[in-house]
Parts: structure tokens; sequence; C-alpha cells
């Protein structure tokens, strides 16, 4: 009778423990994801005091990547790619990785649309976001969000 | 580390006022600078291919900035306008001031 009340206060003892660790790991990511990896900083070193507008910029990505170390991308704009009216250049940011820059595309009137394609790591789930510079000085932004199932930051 | 080697597609031929994809890939580990050796726990340093351009007929017509959150062997497709035949000529830089080039012509039919 003794062995089974020790038992099942070890029972207890272990289920109370296993859920204080379940309830800290359910807090902590969610602490971590509300903190910003300083994109909007990053955003502003490139484009100054600009304020984006929606629209215009399409970025075409995964909902879900299951391997965060390569995940395709593409990005375009409208534009008429005139001499006079062109997309100067597309920066991707991420929202989530250790570093927000990912890149930039420089465009000229030669490329006759504004569209680029590559591939990004993600650490792991997160917003992307495109950010479109016109040559009349417009800017404009669009963003997706990204499941990640395997994170692309190795360790 | 491993060779280092540029592919580059360019369409065999292409007509006057059409737009082409010119589709260009470099074999490179892209390393971040932020993993750590596992036998030492030391980092180890960034390098990466940092900037890419394409040049028609002597013009730049494309260019890239690139940041550790590029996949490994980056992959970078852009679009052309055709106003001719010419010559591309395109380069890649990497960290510690090495580069990496390739031409290819494109023919017009």
């Amino acid at each position: 009778m003794s062995d089974k009340m020790q038992l099942v206060a070890i029972n207890r003892r272990h289920f109370v423990l296993g859920a204080a660790g379940v309830a800290a790991l359910a807090t902590l990511p969610s602490l971590s994801f509300a903190e910003s990896n300083g994109w909007e900083e990053a955003m502003k070193g490139l484009i100054g005091d600009a304020t984006p507008a929606e629209g215009r910029v399409s970025l075409e990505l995964p909902e879900i990547a299951e391997n965060g170390n390569t995940v395709p991308f593409t990005v375009s704009v409208e534009s008429a790619m005139t001499d006079n009216d062109y997309v100067k250049a597309v920066h991707i940011f991420s929202a989530g990785n250790p570093r927000p820059d990912m890149a930039s595309f420089m465009f000229t009137p030669s490329n006759g649309v504004a569209e680029a394609s590559s591939r990004m790591r993600l650490g792991k789930t997160q917003d992307v976001v495109a950010v479109a510079e016109m040559s009349n000085g417009d800017v404009f932004m669009a963003s997706q969000t990204v499941k990640v199932t395997i994170g692309g930051c190795g360790g | 580390m491993a060779k280092v080697k540029p592919r580059v597609k360019v369409p065999k031929s292409a007509t006057v006022g059409e737009i082409v994809t010119i589709k260009t890939l470099i074999s490179h580990k892209m390393e971040t600078g932020l993993r750590k050796d596992k036998k030492t726990g030391e980092l180890i340093p960034q390098d990466i291919i940092h900037s890419f351009d394409a040049k028609f007929n002597g013009e730049t017509v494309f260019s890239t900035t690139l940041h550790a959150g590029i996949s490994a062997n980056p992959y970078v497709a852009f679009p052309l306008k055709v106003t001719g035949a010419g010559e591309l000529e395109f380069t890649w830089h990497a960290d510690g001031d090495k580069t990496y080039s390739k031409k290819s012509k494109l023919k017009v039919a």
C-alpha cells in the first residue's frame, strides 16, 4: 500500500514539473517571435523615410517551406519599364532571420519587365517583405508569411 | 573550399523585342558567419557572394546585392529585353575580394 502511495506521489510531481516545462516552452517561442530582428530599421537604411504603399509588388513564395535552407522566391513589380518610368530596385527583408537583409535587385529599363528569382534561407516561420523603389521615388511593398518546417540556419 | 563554378543559361536564340529570362547559378557555400565549428566552438567567418552584376555589350543591365540569407549555390534569374545580338558578361563578387566571371553570346534569330 505504501509503495503504491509513493508511486502516485512521484507521478504527481512529474506531472507538475512536466506541465511547468510545457508551459515554459509554449511561452518562449512567442516571446522571441514578438521581438523584431530590426528589419524596419534595415528598410529605412535603404529607402530612407519614404512610407511604402501596398500594391504593384507581388512576392511569390511557398506557403509552407519544408526545407528552410532553400526557399525559392520570385518578386515582380508592375511597371512600364521605360526610360522615364521603371523600377530602380527591389529589396527583400526577412522579419524572422538573425539578420534582416536578404537581397536587393537593381533593375534597368533594359530588363523589359521587373522580375527576379532566387532562393532564400528561412530560419523559422516568418514574414518576408519585398519593397520596390520606383524611378520617380514612389515606394511600394508586399509581404507574405511562410511556414517553415525545418529551419535553415544550421548549427 | 570546393571549386567555385559559375553557370549561366541564356536562350540559344531570341528575336528582337522579346523578353528572355537569363538564369545564373554559382556553386558557393554562402557561409553565414553565424555558424559555429562543431569541434572548436568558434564562429566560422562569413564567406558569401555579396554581389552579382550582368552587363550586355559593356552596359550594366542588372545587378544584385546578396546577403547571408540567400541559399548556398546562389541562383539568380532576371529578364532581358532583346535589342540585338551581343555579349553578356556576368561577374560575381565574393568576400575576400574574390571575383568570378563568365561570358556568353546572345544570338538573334
